[in-house]
């Protein structure tokens, strides 16, 4: 790093220091130095933080009351929601913080997409931010079935069955999975133990996501390189700390708005109807955050090129810094690339709704245009586009006026051209 | 040439996103077929920031739901004690306690390894009119009575579906065909259900001397099953108030905190003098002079 | 970098901003630490009733109340007696035999030894009456501590009799 090195002042913290350098790491995560220019967009990296340390608190207080037993689970939820103290508020505050999370880290996503932060130095970054999605899909898919409600059963059923598509050892590996002949008892208490383990494994991701940002630093809105120790970055704290705290409150409003007074809105009502092997409800879906793979998955007509599809959908996204051939970063100096930006957001926002409705008409033709589409945009415009766009030219600095009050920089050529006695003309 | 293709795609990609969404409201208005969903509405006192719960009308409820649903529908997860608990109908101990002894409930083994009944007390869980979901089903005509604890979340549409589906029972359209022991409903899903209309005028006498229309022990009813479904939603309005209003004041403060402490980084007029630092060196550089001699 | 700042505002927003934060974070504190209290379906189950009918004289029957044994004993003449007689400056937790039994035929306390929670043998000890054998405390026919390292005698919880029959426990 780049910063001045830490001197612990007292006998005592040298004495610390020099065999844990504690007392270093938390003096680099505070000076570590952050682009002035990084806009509210960026925040979502601490309320991810948030979010994840919440979950695993809530949840770890939950696993105290619940009980993972087919005969038990359904009840054990109801007596976490009526009797133990605060336990509704613990479970609501579990059950929307796994939405919210997947909000925040899908706006993380798209933040990095629209910025190029993918691209080197920060590949790293980018493919372990990929790998903790996953997890995290892994985890909420897994916290989902503990409630032991018809869209626990079935959404297990479903996602469970996927792994049948493989040949020749499909049958066998969902047999495995279940520890039984269909999702039973087996299948919840390893779920549950899973959904137990998982959070932790991200927790640990995240440390390493961290690290790896930190060894380049930060991109920023503008997408070119910031010059460490300069004018043009500020220390973390106090500065991004007290932004990300303004954000993160803002965050909390959304997010209790719903623990207190739409607490199931975005739930799915069978969900309280307790696990009935004999009857399918009439139309499962998964929570809304797993929706836009769940229309792949059903835009593909075959068993096994469905469950191809939907995890190449993820995976391409691993490929992503080697897919975009461009070498300018950021959306702002790429206006082809920046429209078709807004169409994939689109796109995955239309693939999401389409994941809600039946898989006939209308909704299955546009989710294949949909499925094409987004995977076009990655393996297809993203190659063609950074060798033929045309950017604008790019501004010598982040801090360069520019950006956001075009004319400033004319005013100040103008300066500089009658302080040379000279005209600026040729100074572009 | 760039704008004009730059245009060219704006125009593209905006008709075809026109045409997306056409289509599928279009679709959507297609797909809705079977029930009505447009539920009967009420004067809910639950619903909203500040809502709470009508105590008369839960009352009047519990006497509902005990006197023509519970012979078929239990409410497993409701204990007699909830009753008397704050936020609920809020019968007074001793009510609820009497409530509770109506009832007989198994209990043991005792000393001789025997199970026994005796009279419910306040700890025990409503009792369920039937052992199990078989027994429920088998009494019913292969129908299985829901169990309602939570009947008002596990329904799309919520208190207002429960409300609708009480009072949409009508006679079926000419040409609808109804089996034996199936009844036309405009609110159930596919028209039919197995559950015969089971509120009529007067059928219960309300202690409190509430007109029992089948309109009111609609409502009343309802609005017990809301709270059985929910019976913190109280306390969790109060508390969502209250930790609104609290975010609001910390994240004025911690704005104001925030925009101080980045004051200290340069204003803007700073701002302004280091780009135009920059400028001047970068137009020095561009020169080839060093900036001190120049001077 | 220039630091041009007025001390006192930033001083009294900072404070402020610092003490309405913790303050919520306290509260939000709150239910992580009351969760894990008895809950409204453990407290509804605090009292027990017990029929007594059966119990003959000198015996003991034990009961579940809150998770913990209770010990019901119908007394002999002579366990009255004795307990009755003991003198108070004997004692290393002072108490009266008729402040400990409502009726002296029935004596009713919590089976928790009051040293670090084992269960007492009954019939047993220096006093025929209860011996803990965890830490050899002695009890005597009125549940007193009488020897070894326990501190205070045997609780009695809270209980009535709602007739000849029954007892309510809590």
């Amino acid at each position: 790093m780049s910063e001045n090195k830490y001197i612990p002042k007292t006998k005592l913290a040298k004495w610390f220091d020099s065999r844990l350098p504690l007392l270093s790491l938390s003096h680099h995560l505070k000076e570590y130095p952050t682009p002035k220019n990084l806009n509210y967009w960026w925040t979502f990296g601490g309320i991810l933080t948030f979010c994840l340390i919440t979950q695993i608190i809530t949840g770890v207080i939950l696993g105290m009351h619940y009980v993972a037993h087919t005969d038990h689970a359904f009840e054990s939820i109801e007596h976490i929601m009526r009797d133990v103290n605060y336990g509704w508020l613990l479970r609501y505050v579990h059950a929307n913080g796994a939405s919210m999370f997947f909000l925040a880290v899908y706006i993380h996503i798209f933040r990095g997409l629209f910025y190029g932060s993918y691209k080197a130095p920060r590949e790293v970054i980018w493919i372990i931010g990929v790998i903790i999605y996953l997890l995290m899909m892994a985890t909420a898919f897994m916290g989902y079935v503990l409630p032991w409600g018809q869209m626990s059963f079935w959404g297990a059923t479903v996602i469970t069955n996927l792994f049948s598509a493989i040949p020749l050892v499909g049958e066998s590996i969902t047999t495995w999975l279940w520890g039984g002949y269909a999702v039973d008892n087996p299948t919840l208490t390893r779920f549950y133990a899973l959904h137990y383990l998982l959070p932790f494994l991200i927790f640990g991701l995240i440390i390493l996501h961290i690290w790896a940002l930190h060894v380049p630093g930060n991109n920023n809105p503008t997408g070119i390189d910031v010059k460490k120790n300069s004018n043009e970055t500020m220390p973390f704290h106090p500065y991004m700390v007290m932004k990300d705290i303004t954000a993160l409150l803002v965050f909390i409003i959304i997010f209790f708005w719903f623990v207190f007074f739409a607490p199931n809105a975005l739930g799915h009502p069978d969900n309280y109807i307790e696990a009935n092997p004999l009857v399918t409800p009439t139309h499962i879906v998964p929570e809304w955050y797993l929706l836009p793979f769940y229309a792949i998955l059903r835009a593909i007509p075959s068993k096994l090129g469905g469950v191809i599809f939907m995890f190449a959908a993820i995976f391409v996204l691993v490929l992503l810094p080697w897919l975009d051939t461009s070498k300018v970063r950021s959306s702002t100096f790429r206006p082809l690339y920046r429209k078709f930006f807004w169409v994939l957001v689109v796109t995955v926002i239309l693939l999401g709704y389409l994941g809600a409705k039946p898989p006939e008409g209308i909704y299955l033709v546009l989710s294949r245009i949909a499925t094409a589409y987004y995977f076009i945009h990655f393996l297809i415009l993203l190659p063609v586009l950074g060798r033929y766009e045309k950017t604008d030219p790019l501004p010598m600095s982040i801090s360069d006026p520019v950006l956001d009050k075009p004319g400033l920089i004319d005013k100040f050529k103008k300066a500089a051209g009658q302080y040379e006695g000279d005209n600026v003309g040729s100074f572009k | 040439m760039k704008v004009i293709m730059l245009g060219l795609l704006n125009r593209i990609i905006l008709t075809i996103l026109i045409s997306i969404i056409t289509t599928l409201s279009f679709a959507d208005d297609q797909h809705s077929h079977g029930a009505n969903t447009n539920y009967l509405n009420t004067d809910w006192s639950f619903k909203g920031i500040f809502g709470t719960f009508d105590r008369a009308s839960l009352q009047r409820g519990y006497q509902v739901y005990q006197e023509v649903c519970a012979g078929c529908h239990s409410v497993q997860h409701l204990s007699y004690r909830n009753l008397s608990e704050k936020g609920g109908p809020e019968f007074s101990v001793e009510e609820a306690k009497a409530i509770a002894s109506q009832f007989e409930v198994e209990d043991g083994p005792n000393s001789d390894g025997e199970m026994f009944m005796r009279p419910a007390r306040l700890s025990d869980k409503f009792v369920k009119p039937f052992p199990n979901v078989e027994a429920a089903t088998a009494a019913n005509g292969g129908a299985y009575p829901p169990d309602m604890s939570v009947l008002t979340k596990a329904r799309a549409g919520g208190a207002d579906y429960i409300y609708s589906l009480l009072l949409g029972y009508e006679d079926p359209p000419t040409g609808f065909e109804l089996d034996d022991g199936v009844y036309y409903n405009k609110y159930m899903a596919g028209n039919k259900i197995k559950m015969s209309a089971p509120l009529m005028d007067g059928i219960v006498e309300y202690a409190d001397g509430t007109e029992a229309t089948t309109a009111q022990m609609s409502k009343d009813v309802t609005t017990f099953l809301v709270w059985a479904a929910e019976p913190h939603l109280e306390a969790q309005h109060r508390m969502g108030f209250t930790a609104i209003i609290y975010l609001i004041i910390l994240l004025t403060l911690v704005y104001m905190s925030k925009q101080k402490v980045w004051s200290r980084f340069g204003s803007k007029k700073e701002l302004e003098e280091e780009t135009f630092d920059k400028v001047e060196k970068a137009v020095t550089e561009y020169e080839g002079e060093d900036p001190k001699t120049f001077k | 970098m220039s630091n041009k700042i007025k001390p006192k505002r930033r001083d009294f927003l900072f404070t402020a901003t610092y003490t309405i934060g913790a303050v919520g974070l306290g509260a939000a504190i709150w239910p992580l630490v009351d969760q894990m209290n008895p809950d409204s379906s453990v407290k509804a189950l605090s009292t027990t009733e017990v029929d007594i009918s059966t119990v003959e004289p000198g015996k003991t029957i034990t009961v579940l109340w809150r998770g913990k044994p209770i010990f019901i004993r119908r007394r002999t003449k002579k366990e009255i007696e004795e307990a009755a007689k003991v003198d108070l400056k004997d004692l290393k937790d002072p108490e009266k035999d008729s402040d400990r039994a409502k009726n002296p035929e029935w004596l009713v306390m919590v089976g928790v030894c009051t040293h670090l929670g084992c269960v007492p043998l009954g019939d047993k000890g220096d006093y025929n009456a209860w011996f803990c054998p965890c830490h050899g405390s002695h009890y005597d026919t009125s549940g007193r501590i009488r020897k070894g390292p326990a501190p205070t005698n045997l609780e009695i919880p809270k209980y009535e009799f709602v007739n000849n029959n029954i007892i309510k426990i809590g």
